[in-house]
């Protein structure tokens, strides 16, 4: 890391007592970064610009909420009429979650389809779950916040996954509940621990960056660097690329902001929480539909019966991606060089978004004449099939395509190489 | 970037995925004033639903979370607005001797509920509890569609559904049996603009007005909206152009 030299005498000052001009220099013009990325590059710096966006929306929130059972519904309301755009700033918040979801299983789904989770990323990628937990349980407990009719009964619903565990479920749920139902001192740990996981999310963040930044980014061919003339620093090249990126972002984001506030939400949750009163059909939000749609697929199997089977399913789902960088352990990361990885990765999409629709729907409800019971059963064996059998599997029977010699080499031949990969990717 | 849309295409279709859907029968289909990119709240319309409510709703239904003084936005004068809040009777104190007082309502005061609490209007309605009406079109599916469906849903049961006593038949609240009585019917108010009050028209007055309580906001919303649109828009174009640049010498 050798220091440039600064023209500014005060930046010089400072970087020879506190390096960070050096630091900067090093992470973002030495760092040297594929020059081969595609759009779908810009999901993680998106999601990092969400995660800034919630934290300041958020705080801004907290300056006028009333974590209280009888008053948070009228703060919330308060906050919508009262305060000074508080609408703006409550529904930057309200949809930014489902932004910041969004991106994130683009960027996701985009590691499972470039390899980006082989080695030597294992960890960047296992940050990242961790980092997907993290987001999960704060989009839950803030979703409680607003205590309407949908933040509670959720709330009731999904804490009662812990009464599944054997003998010590009952007192485990209470000892969480602060009480013998979902309840003020619920809401006031659920208010607490809101404010705090976003800040352990940033630094699970800055981990995950770190560990990014020792091997750097993948890219769309799968193949290591081999020299200079494969790369180009990140600023001004991504920098330049990601500021694109977030201003087409907003366009969606502020489309939905300012015309359509509420289409990712549930009018249930406009009524103040009764606890006496149970809504028809009790729906997490839209990202966590897919998990919802595994947990209640699981039948009773054996001597565990159909609760815990499906909640150990539904966190088994998550938990298992731990251990992808090992269950795929074919040499070729980008599913562009290998056809019938590309095949089931399309099927796996397919069925999160199945399992998405099936989350939405009663489980006794049918579709043309299928139940969707049936329907979520599918496509959970799908899901759980490809991680632990097709996966392992291709990594032996598969014969990937010739491998490009460079990421320079088919950047050059563009117009032979890449019009036909576009297409098919 | 083609791939990138059809990716935001997919996953908004999955979030699309119908809303359960009441059980109740189809909406009618209406088009509001304040619907689409640019639409505003029907001055006149909100404030004849301002009509129906106080005049026929407010009897059962509190509208706890609007504030009389918030009526300037639908063009209501401040003396309008005071000579509206006076109708009402606050109960206010302690005062320096400690006793609780009624006093008329001012416009900061938020619309005076009909009853003390919920027992008492369960007490006077049969048992059933009437809902604030504050939030009630965001807080249906269907929305104002939903709120005008059921002003107008209410016909004879058909012979084979059983009924049970005190509740009335309609054909769009989630299983047809509703404990409150038909509140609207041709001549229930008489419109201060002469207006001629048929239930098809104070059904649409007062849903254009609770629409109002329910996002007052809507209208400066929409407004900022279209400016922030157009500017991001600008932003976008400016920072591709500035973005070819750069990458220009790398391709």
């Amino acid at each position: 890391m050798a220091a440039p030299a600064f023209s500014n005498p005060i930046v010089r000052w400072i970087d020879h007592r506190l390096p960070i001009f050096s630091f900067m220099h090093h992470e973002m013009h030495e760092y040297p970064t594929p020059k081969n990325l595609n759009y779908f590059w810009n999901f993680g710096s998106l999601a990092g610009f969400m995660l800034i966006t919630m934290i300041v929306t958020g705080i801004v929130l907290a300056m006028h909420y009333t974590p209280h059972a009888s008053l948070a519904f009228q703060s919330v309301e308060r906050i919508m009429r009262d305060v000074n755009y508080g609408w703006l700033v409550r529904y930057l918040h309200m949809n930014g979650a489902s932004f910041f979801f969004i991106v994130t299983y683009i960027h996701i789904f985009r590691g499972l389809y470039y390899g980006s989770y082989k080695t030597p990323r294992e960890l960047l990628w296992m940050l990242g779950v961790v980092i997907l937990l993290l987001m999960m349980a704060t989009a839950f407990m803030g979703y409680v916040l607003p205590w309407g009719q949908m933040s509670f009964w959720g709330a009731t619903v999904i804490t009662n996954f812990f009464t599944a565990i054997p003998i010590v479920g009952d007192a485990i749920t209470t000892w969480l509940w602060g009480g013998y139902s979902v309840d003020n001192a619920t809401l006031n740990r659920f208010f607490s621990l809101h404010y705090l996981l976003p800040f352990v999310i940033l630094a699970v963040v800055g981990v995950h960056v770190m560990a990014l930044h020792r091997h750097g980014s993948n890219n769309p061919l799968g193949i290591d660097m081999k020299g200079p003339q494969d790369s180009i620093s990140f600023h001004p090249y991504y920098t330049v690329k990601d500021y694109f990126g977030i201003a087409v972002f907003l366009l969606f984001y502020a489309g939905f902001v300012f015309f359509a506030p509420n289409f990712f939400g549930e009018p249930d949750n406009y009524i103040a929480a009764n606890p006496l009163s149970t809504p028809p059909h009790i729906v997490p939000e839209w990202y966590f539909l897919p998990f919802y749609a595994i947990l209640r697929a699981v039948p009773d199997l054996w001597i565990i019966d159909a609760k815990l089977a499906g909640v150990i399913a539904m966190f088994g789902s998550i938990i298992l991606l731990f251990f992808l960088p090992w269950l795929d352990h074919s040499p070729v990361r980008s599913a562009r060089f290998r056809p019938a990885y590309r095949f089931f990765f399309w099927v796996l999409v397919l069925a999160c978004l199945v399992l998405g629709w099936v989350g939405a729907n009663s489980p006794d409800a049918s579709f043309h004449g299928v139940p969707f019971l049936w329907i979520g059963r599918i496509a959970t064996s799908y899901y759980f099939l490809h991680f632990l059998v097709i996966l392992p599997i291709l990594g032996y029977v598969e014969k990937p395509k010739p491998l490009p010699l460079s990421i320079s080499e088919p950047v050059l031949k563009r117009t032979a190489y890449g019009a036909k990969t576009m297409e098919k990717a | 970037m083609r791939r990138v849309l059809s990716v935001f295409a997919a996953l908004a279709s999955l979030a699309a995925t119908p809303a359960l859907a009441a059980e109740g029968g189809p909406l009618p289909e209406h088009h509001w004033s304040f619907q689409g990119l640019f639409g505003t709240f029907d001055r006149p319309a909100a404030v004849r639903g301002l009509q129906v409510y106080t005049d026929v709703c407010a009897g059962c239904h509190s509208l706890s979370l609007v504030a009389y003084r918030n009526l300037a936005d639908l063009g209501l004068s401040e003396d309008a607005i005071k000579a509206l809040a006076a109708t009402a009777t606050v109960a206010d104190g302690p005062n320096d001797q400690g006793e609780m007082f009624d006093r008329p309502g001012r416009p900061a005061d938020h619309f005076v509920k009909p009853f003390p609490n919920d027992q008492a209007a369960r007490a006077a309605n049969n048992g059933a509890l009437p809902p604030d009406l504050s939030l009630i079109v965001k807080a249906r599916v269907g929305g104002p569609d939903y709120l005008y469906g059921l002003m107008t849903g209410y016909e004879e049961p058909p012979a084979d559904f059983k009924l049970f006593s005190g509740m009335n038949y309609n054909k769009v609240f989630p299983g047809h049996q509703i404990a409150m009585p038909q509140p609207l019917s041709d001549g229930a108010v008489t419109y201060a603009d002469g207006t001629e009050a048929t239930l098809d028209q104070m059904a649409q007055d007062v849903t254009t007005f609770l629409a109002w309580t329910s996002e007052p906001e809507l209208e400066a919303r929409k407004r900022m909206g279209v400016k922030v649109i157009l500017f991001l828009l600008v932003l976008s174009g400016l920072l591709y152009a500035w973005k070819r640049k750069v990458w220009a010498e790398v391709h």
